[in-house]
């Protein structure tokens, strides 16, 4: 169980998730995937109940370890507005210890390089999430957990997406989606987890 | 821990420098209140140099709240949190950068608030100069208990509320051994009790913070 102010987010959800695959959570606005999209990532604590992620147990594990594994891409937005995108990627491979070279790559990845030296808070939605991507990219985790990645992002933008997560998941990591359209969801992974009032009611399994 | 610090110190600053919220807002507002408080005392006594360390201590005071909830503010948004957070940077680090950028923004201002003292406050320029390893300490202890209280605070409702509230005590003999060291340049009193409190009241703060800018992190 997640509880947020006495509140329950999710409640009785019992799910296992395959590593290497992708998987889509779904169901309507408030219907816990975000929450279970922050409980994967360890961004928020297991109130009762087991779980556990990429060999980290969510109730006595060490929740910074395993945030080190996870890349979060949340639907908000997820960097400093005030730096560019070279300055966000830079300060990222730095706390990561990554080549600074590596920057030059993955926002050619993204299609962002026309836009690097741009102030983040100057960016269209559909570009924060590509400068998302791109910051995930550079640091290749093993879990990819992303809320709502495709809201804001037209066609163009969602194909790319998918062929982008498709060479993730090819590559061995594991992708965990949220998404509130369950034609989407279909379209975009075999596996859709449907959730609703904070409990998982299809795709467990 | 070191290297944590000064990427996270060097961010801070390239954020303040690019938004330019201490030039155009909070410098303005410091000498404006500094002048206003000089006003409020009347002519009789604004050019009395005995009021200036009393003035610049509370505004440096009303400046560094403003610059703690800045900072904290520039980590705070939901989803930058969330990221952040995921790169698994040391909190003993992350404070130290946050305090040292906010020290060097107190310090920055307080070069501001101290000539306008020695313009508007008429507090003699040599004490001043005098007094200024004082101010930077004393400066730099209010960053560090700042970025501790102001990690307590963050996210809460009412935490511009509560920041001042909190800190008042953490602050009070910050401003009092500051108060008294820079009245002791002025007018050649003993200097080194007032530093010593301040050193270690640094010390303290810094330590307190390392060891505990995790727990309130996760908290």
């Amino acid at each position: 169980m997640v509880l947020k102010n006495g509140f329950p987010l999710l409640s009785g959800v019992d799910l296992d998730i395959e590593g290497g695959s992708l998987s889509v959570v779904t169901g309507a606005n408030g219907a816990g995937k975000t929450s279970l999209l922050r409980l994967l990532a360890g961004l928020v604590a297991l109130t009762s109940g087991e779980a556990s992620v990429a060999g980290v147990d969510l109730r006595a594990g060490d929740l910074r370890q395993l945030r080190r594994r996870v890349g979060w891409l949340g639907h908000e937005g997820s960097f400093y507005d005030d730096l560019s995108v070279r300055e966000n990627l830079v300060f990222a491979a730095r706390a990561l210890e990554r080549p600074v070279s590596d920057i030059e790559n993955v926002v050619g990845r993204v299609g962002l390089e026309h836009r690097i030296d741009t102030t983040t808070k100057q960016l269209s939605a559909g570009q924060r999430r590509r400068l998302g991507l791109a910051w995930l990219l550079l640091r290749r985790p093993q879990l990819w957990l992303l809320d709502e990645p495709y809201a804001s992002l037209d066609d163009a933008g969602r194909t790319f997406f998918d062929d982008l997560l498709a060479d993730v998941v090819a590559g061995g990591a594991t992708v965990v989606v949220s998404a509130h359209d369950p034609l989407r969801s279909a379209e975009l992974a075999p596996r859709t987890i449907l959730l609703a009032g904070g409990r998982v009611v299809g795709g467990a399994r | 821990m070191i290297r944590t610090a000064l990427l996270v110190c060097a961010k801070d600053l390239r954020i303040e420098a690019r938004s330019r919220v201490l030039l155009w807002q909070v410098v303005p507002f410091g000498v404006m209140a500094l002048l206003l408080s000089g006003l409020a005392l009347g002519p009789a006594h604004a050019g009395s140099s005995s009021a200036g360390p009393g003035l610049f201590y509370l505004v440096s005071l009303f400046v560094a709240l403003l610059m703690i909830n800045r900072s904290q503010g520039i980590e705070s948004t939901p989803g930058t949190k969330a990221s952040v957070a995921t790169l698994g940077l040391d909190p003993a680090g992350v404070f130290l950068g946050k305090s040292l950028a906010l020290a060097v923004e107190l310090w920055i201002t307080g070069v501001v608030l101290l000539a306008g003292a020695v313009l508007v406050l008429h507090t003699a320029l040599h004490g001043a100069v005098l007094a200024l390893p004082s101010i930077g300490v004393t400066l730099a202890a209010i960053a560090a208990a700042g970025t501790l209280y102001g990690a307590l605070t963050t996210g809460g409702e009412g935490a511009a509320t509560l920041l001042p509230v909190l800190t008042l005590p953490a602050f009070a003999p910050l401003l009092i051994a500051g108060e008294r060291s820079f009245s002791a340049a002025l007018h050649g009193g003993t200097l080194w009790e007032w530093w010593v409190i301040l050193v270690v009241a640094l010390v303290a703060y810094l330590a307190v913070g390392i060891l505990l800018y995790g727990v309130l992190e996760e908290s």
